[in-house]
């Protein structure tokens, strides 16, 4: 790994803290106080704050999971250079694609 | 005590296999005592490597009953409860020849990481003064203890994974040259352990530091670097 990877990874971890955090506390007051999914989506459609800390928190994991997974396929598989790199935007593509979708159907 | 060890020692190169061996058992042998007792009196073929025998060359590293050590320091009584020993080379390292390994590569990694002393007085000047309470004197105070038996290096899965990795020896060795006030060239050393196979691509495991004889602990060496590097990036000083 290489020191901006390193730092980047780092960062997004720090950052993910209060962020889990926050997601563990909407998803055990939500399945607490008995909200049902069409009241959930009632308070989440078009609202620009759920839709920032999801949408920055899709975006904190797509990199942070991404040079992760560089990482592991660096030491336990012969990938190198360049090929590394490629799995590494693939996968953090990925992500952020399947996370875009989960948000867009929560706040959209 | 029984008075036999049966030991098997690695022969060949990495094509080979362990032959079995009978030593008398004695008071206060050493592992090396064994290897030496093999090679003077029952086969005189069999290669491997010792200087000081007494813990400060570091030439005399194999691999005994699966752990990397230094054999003129390990008390047969100690490793070999049921009189047993299996003797191999050092892992991550090429055979040479049955216990000696080639420690090229793990030199040249030293030189990769600006293991080198670079002065910034000449022999005009007066004898630099360190004072041995300075903050940055007590940071390295074991770090330099290093006697370069390649231990560390062995033990440390992100080598065995990695042949790019410098590994913890060459790593802690920065370490102590970045922290030594008397140094030319940090920003060049600094940029060296951060490049691809430096300090972020160790895995904090500490094998290096449990199996080190000397005691170091070069994982705490390493994640100094990463803090160091760090630091010369956030100041702009690194690219
Ligand atoms: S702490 Fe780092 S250098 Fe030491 S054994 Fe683990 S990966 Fe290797
Ligand atoms: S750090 Fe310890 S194990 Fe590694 S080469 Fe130096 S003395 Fe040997
Ligand atoms: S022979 Fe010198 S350290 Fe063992």
């Amino acid at each position: 790994m290489t020191l901006r990877l390193y730092l980047l990874q780092r960062v997004t971890a720090a950052l993910m803290v209060p962020l889990i955090a926050a997601h563990l506390a909407v998803i055990i007051y939500a399945s607490h106080s008995g909200l049902s999914a069409a009241e959930i989506l009632g308070r989440t459609r078009g609202s620009v704050g759920w839709a920032a800390f999801y949408g920055l928190f899709v975006l904190l994991v797509s990199v942070h999971g991404a040079i992760g997974v560089r990482s592991v396929a660096a030491d336990w598989t012969p990938l190198r250079g360049r090929a590394l790199g490629a799995l590494m935007w693939v996968f953090g593509l990925l992500l952020f694609l399947l996370g875009a979708r989960a948000v867009h159907a929560v706040i959209g | 005590m029984d008075d036999v060890i049966t030991v098997s020692i690695w022969r060949g190169r990495s094509e080979g296999r362990y032959v079995t061996y009978e030593v008398p058992r004695l008071d206060s042998q050493t592992v090396l005592d064994v290897v030496t007792y093999v090679q003077r009196q029952v086969d005189p073929t069999l290669s491997y490597r010792f200087a000081c025998r007494v813990g400060v060359c570091g030439s005399c590293a194999m691999t005994v009953n699966g752990r990397p050590r230094w054999t003129c320091r390990t008390h047969v009584s100690k490793v070999a409860a049921d009189n047993r020993l299996e003797i191999g080379p050092l892992a991550n390292l090429p055979v040479v020849k049955d216990l000696a390994t080639d420690m090229t590569e793990f030199f040249e990694k030293w030189q990769r990481a600006k293991g080198v002393f670079s002065p910034t007085a000449t022999r005009n000047d007066t004898v630099a003064q360190i004072r041995p309470d300075a903050a940055a004197r007590v940071a390295v105070d074991k770090a330099i203890e290093c006697i370069n038996c390649g231990v560390c290096y062995a033990a440390c899965d992100s080598v065995r994974w990695n042949p790019d990795y410098l590994g913890p020896a060459a790593l802690n060795r920065a370490w102590t040259l970045v922290n030594d006030e008397r140094d030319a060239n940090n920003g060049e050393r600094l940029a060296a352990v951060a490049a691809n196979g430096g300090c972020h691509s160790c895995h904090t495991h500490q094998s290096c530091e449990q199996h080190c004889p000397q005691a170091i602990n070069p994982t705490a060496s390493i994640a100094g670097l990463k803090r160091r590097t760090i630091g010369a990036f956030l100041r702009g000083e690194m690219k």
